[in-house]
């Protein structure tokens, strides 16, 4: 079984961001690490490949200045090898061209399954996974919280905000991941330094077919107007202990139907 | 709070470094940090603890790839991991886990494949543990006179005496031994590897005031009987086997004591920011601020001499009397951030739980396992002709 999982390498969340003043998107020339989010797609297409008995997990990532960072811990993890999307071309390119160059790396691999994480934990677009699904011309399922392969078919639990629903899916298919839903591997030494040898190959925008204006900021359907910050969060109630107190707590929590 | 090891550039970490140590950190903060007082309270680690470790390779450094090991030693690799093990602010979860590189060295270096497979690779994945039995209740410090006996008996040798303060006593598979095969002193001792399940061996535990969380115990070996295969090198050679091995545990207590100096550190600077006192911060008090840097100056000298010592042990150097000096500095280092940060955090460093509180505690063995600073002072002026 081939699976492919697209992986988002981002700027440290542990380090504070910052955002480009002219361009209004995230600086990016920082070392960049494996999104978390995408190490449960990871984790998951690593467990599906074991389920097999054969097979293997193949990376696509695009990222800035050639940065591996990420993609080395993934393949510590266990993936086999990356295709790693890199061009001075791409920046600014937006969901839809990521999308769009993102399906083209993954078109020649002849993967039985497509994984992606839901969202990125930078851009939180969230609509990736579904764009590579509608220019592969793949059914797409969205937030995964398992899969098991049936056959030339898959089946997804697939999470709601009421629980989750059973569906049922040919394969190929695209499947957006949610995070949190298995527990990802840490890389081990050995993984670590095997990961070194694992071949990634790095593609350009005209590699993959791609010219100039079809890519980056020219070729960008959407634009960001304006950024401003989150609202600083408000003071909470403060329920001074009377004696009482818990009776305060508890109508509180009943009002928000908490409980 | 979650400590990290402070990292500037440094020219001696390559990028397999720095990816094993975000593993390591990773783990950490993750599979122990949040555990620790609960593991003091229960007075050992969880077995399973063992085998998460095994899975990333932590008890890899200096064995063999072909018995799970790394395949390759590196004192620098050693040295981050030990540190962010450290971050856990418990010493005994380190010393519980690394049992392991103190036990399992000699046999890497002078048992039989058989032995290696035997036992050297279910350690590596955690199925086993490792421990060094070498301390006796009669004696510490003084290892040439050691009385615990080996007889050899047919294809056997029969094993009677008594070690005490062993790491990982209660619970450890393997017991690499220094029993006396010959004549009284150094010419006398070998090593061999003692099953924990084999008849005659007993143990009991000891209450300790630190390392909580690591089972301790005293070893009773009465007509312990280990086939002959179990001796490790040459009969009678062991007395060097131990000395060798100290110098690898010194650097590892020397690396530990730094690295949970800078708990200490992290802990008081997180608390002197926060804490307010006479309508200032604890952090606005010169006495305080003062108090921080020479916490922070003592450590970060530590920090580079050890990355240098590392730096020449993978250079093929064997700087005995500068890892004896370095084990005393990086506990005078510790005894001394544990003090200043427990007068900083002040009533909390005295509460049970307490990140501080603990570490206080463990100051000492660390001045004391491995070799006192006594003598480590006694060593490195013989080693430099004084």
């Amino acid at each position: 079984m081939k699976v492919v999982v697209c992986v988002k390498q981002i700027p440290d969340p542990a380090d504070p961001g910052a955002l480009d003043p002219e361009t209004r998107t995230l600086k990016r020339d920082v070392k960049l690490i494996l999104d978390e989010s995408d190490s449960y797609g990871v984790e998951m297409a690593l467990q599906l490949v074991d389920a097999a008995g054969e097979g293997e997990v193949i990376l696509v990532s695009m990222a800035p200045n050639g940065e591996r960072s990420g993609l080395a811990t993934a393949l510590a993890m266990g993936a086999a090898s990356a295709i790693l999307i890199s061009d001075p071309e791409l920046v600014g390119s937006d969901a839809l061209t990521t999308a769009k160059l993102l399906a083209t790396a993954v078109k020649d691999q002849g993967a039985d399954l497509i994984i992606a994480g839901s969202e990125s934990s930078d851009g939180y677009t969230g609509v990736v996974p579904e764009q590579i699904a509608g220019v592969l011309d793949l059914p797409s399922v969205t937030a995964a919280k398992s899969i098991e392969v049936d056959g030339s078919s898959i089946k997804v639990q697939r999470q709601t905000d009421g629980g989750y629903d059973d569906v049922t899916c040919p394969l190929p298919a695209v499947v957006s991941v949610t995070a949190g839903v298995v527990e990802p591997r840490y890389p081990s030494f050995k993984g670590i330094m095997a990961a070194k040898n694992k071949p990634v190959e790095e593609k350009s925008a005209a590699d993959l077919g791609f010219d100039a204006s079809q890519v980056g900021w020219a070729g960008a359907g959407q634009e960001i107007i304006e950024v401003t910050d989150a609202p600083k969060r408000q003071a909470g109630e403060v329920i001074e202990d009377d004696g009482e107190a818990f009776t305060k707590i508890v109508a509180y929590l009943e009002n928000m139907k908490v409980i | 709070m979650i400590c990290v090891m402070t990292q500037p550039s440094s020219p001696f970490y390559n990028d397999d470094h720095e990816s094993y140590r975000q593993v390591v950190r990773q783990f950490t903060a993750k599979e122990i940090t949040p555990n620790v007082h609960e593991w003091d309270l229960a007075g050992e680690v969880p077995r399973d603890l063992y085998r998460k470790a095994g899975d990333i390779g932590l008890f890899g450094d200096g064995f063999e790839a072909e018995y799970g090991g790394h395949g390759q030693r590196d004192a620098l690799m050693r040295l981050v991991l030990m540190e962010e093990l450290c971050m856990s602010g418990s010493g005994g979860v380190v010393a519980a886990l690394f049992s392991n590189y103190i036990g399992l060295p000699p046999i890497q270096k002078f048992g039989s494949s058989d032995i290696k497979a035997e036992v050297i690779a279910p350690c590596q994945t955690g199925e086993k543990i490792g421990a060094l039995a070498i301390t006796e209740p009669s004696g510490g410090s003084d290892v040439a006179r050691i009385k615990t006996t080996a007889r050899k008996d047919g294809g056997d040798y029969v094993i009677n005496g008594s070690k005490t303060f062993i790491t990982s006593g209660m619970r450890a598979d393997y017991f690499t031994a220094a029993v006396r095969t010959g004549p009284d002193g150094p010419a006398g001792i070998s090593m061999i590897v003692i099953p924990g399940d084999a008849p005659g061996v007993a143990r009991t535990k000891l209450d300790k005031m630190g390392w909580l969380a690591s089972d301790t115990a005293t070893l009773y070996f009465d007509d312990v009987r280990v086939p002959e295969r179990y001796l490790l090198g040459e009969e009678n050679a062991g007395f060097s086997m131990i000395v060798n091995n100290f110098n690898a545990e010194r650097m590892d207590l020397a690396v530990q004591s730094v690295a949970f100096s800078r708990v200490c550190y992290n802990e008081a600077l997180a608390w002197a920011r926060e804490r307010e006192t006479f309508g200032r911060r604890l952090a606005d008090h010169q006495v305080i601020r003062h108090k921080l840097v020479e916490m922070d100056r003592a450590i970060n000298a530590h920090q580079a001499w050890l990355e240098l010592l590392s730096w020449r042990l993978n250079q093929g150097d064997d700087p005995v009397a500068e890892i004896a000096e370095a084990k005393v500095g990086a506990t005078v280092t510790y005894e001394l951030c544990a003090r200043e940060a427990a007068q900083i955090l002040g009533g909390a460093s005295y509460l049970r739980g307490d990140t501080v509180e603990r570490l206080y505690r463990e100051v000492r063995v660390q001045a004391i396992g491995g070799g006192s600073e006594e003598i480590m002072r006694d060593l490195a002026s013989r080693q430099l002709g004084i």
